[in-house]
């Protein structure tokens, strides 16, 4: 089971609710910490890291030597990250999208890879929940692959939950591709509406089964429900405005352990979600 | 010799342009004869990346020593200092008088890029 948290919005809760939505469940539970740009599910778990790896995408090194400066580099390459003036040849691996497409069409064989930094990959256990997350370097825009190395350590035997970044852009979408449910945090005031829409629209286009958890459920309005009952989207948890909720989370500790009648909402939350991608795969 | 200047249209008399990568088009010209050549930029102007690497290839490639542009990004700037072009920025006004203008030992050239990334 893959579960994917996400949302349109930032700071709906995101973290709140996969952090917690692990902890329930405990042993057996893998959480995956895929907001690369800003990861901070280990402030709530603070996770034994027992291993930190660097994570390094391809880009293209070109042999002056071999070039015959056909140009057919330059022109496969989406990303503009190849320029050949004359017979300087540039390259500009922020830019490139590690495709590979330089060195398949280079009739010269002149085009080898390198391996650049995106950032590093830290594992680790957070009592018996296993964890992972990514950590992009300070100044690097490439996050997808980075995402992508952090899924690699789905276990498909256990339950994975990630921890998705905000937003529709790439980043999300490789957070929440190919996992068997997305869990969207939202919350009821226009502005979570709003991107709440835009996050369900790019669900849709992945073809994932999708569900919400209201959290600050008790302000704003009531159109993020009548928005769920049009679109048929189950709402699976509402989490009120409560002062005693805010408390805890602001001093980094997990509702479910300081509040103990939440743990089995959020065990029921999976239950819930449980069923229903039980059901879509009938 | 070739100079490359960005324009809002295809003859001497238009208007500058003030972007590089995103410019509607690049003549060169030559500055003895005044005959130049139009490429229209439309292709780089609506790329969603490397804009300015492009057209700094192309401006490279057609020969030109010089830009004349209101404002050049890092990418480009790099590009066209790698083959030797000197960038002038912050130059207005019609393009046969930018051209005409023009003094290649009393020009300021840029040292670096003007602007941001992505800007």
């Amino acid at each position: 089971m893959i579960i994917s948290v996400a949302s349109g919005k930032g700071g709906t809760g995101k973290t709140t609710v996969a952090t917690n939505l692990s902890a329930s469940l405990g042993e057996g539970v893998k959480i995956l910490d895929c907001d690369v740009e800003e990861p901070n599910s280990h402030l709530f778990l603070n996770p034994q890291i027992e291993k930190t790896e660097p994570v390094f995408t391809p880009v293209p090194v070109i042999d002056e030597k071999k070039c015959s400066y056909c140009n057919k580099c330059v022109e496969i390459c989406r990303y503009k990250s190849i320029a050949i003036i004359g017979k300087t040849i540039l390259t500009f691996p922020e830019l490139c999208h590690s495709c590979g497409g330089c060195m398949a069409v280079c009739p010269e064989n002149a085009i080898t890879e390198k391996g650049r930094e995106l950032g590093e990959v830290a594992i680790g256990k957070s009592n018996n929940i296993d964890f992972i997350h990514g950590k992009l370097r300070v100044g690097e825009a490439m996050s997808p692959p980075l995402i992508e190395e952090v899924r690699s350590y789905i276990d498909p035997d256990i339950i994975n939950v990630i921890d998705a970044p905000p937003g529709t852009s790439c980043p999300v979408i490789a957070a929440m591709k190919n996992t068997d449910f997305v869990l969207m945090v939202t919350e009821p005031t226009p502005f979570g509406l709003h991107d709440l829409k835009l996050g369900v629209a790019a669900v849709k286009l992945l073809g994932i089964p999708c569900g919400l958890v209201i959290n600050r459920a008790d302000i704003g309005n009531n159109d993020v429900k009548i928005y769920a009952e049009k679109e048929n989207l189950p709402i699976l948890l509402e989490i009120p405005f409560e002062r005693r909720i805010a408390e805890v989370y602001s001093k980094g500790d997990l509702v479910v352990e300081k509040i103990p009648e939440w743990k089995e909402k959020f065990l029921e939350l999976y239950r819930e979600i449980e069923n229903i991608v039980k059901k879509g795969q009938k | 010799m070739k100079i490359a200047v960005t324009s809002l249209g295809q003859d001497l008399d238009s208007q500058m342009d003030p972007k590089f990568g995103r410019a509607a088009y690049i003549l060169i010209v030559d500055t003895e004869t005044l005959e130049f050549e139009a490429f229209d930029n439309s292709k780089n102007a609506n790329a969603f990346k490397g804009a300015g690497i492009q057209a700094a290839a192309m401006v490279g490639n057609k020969g030109a020593k010089v830009l004349l542009t209101g404002h050049c990004g890092p990418k480009a700037f790099d590009t066209l200092d790698a083959v030797g072009i000197k960038v002038v920025n912050d130059v207005m006004g019609l393009v046969r008088t930018a051209v005409t203008e023009f003094d290649y030992d009393k020009a300021i050239f840029a040292k670096t890029a003007d602007t941001d990334p992505y800007s």
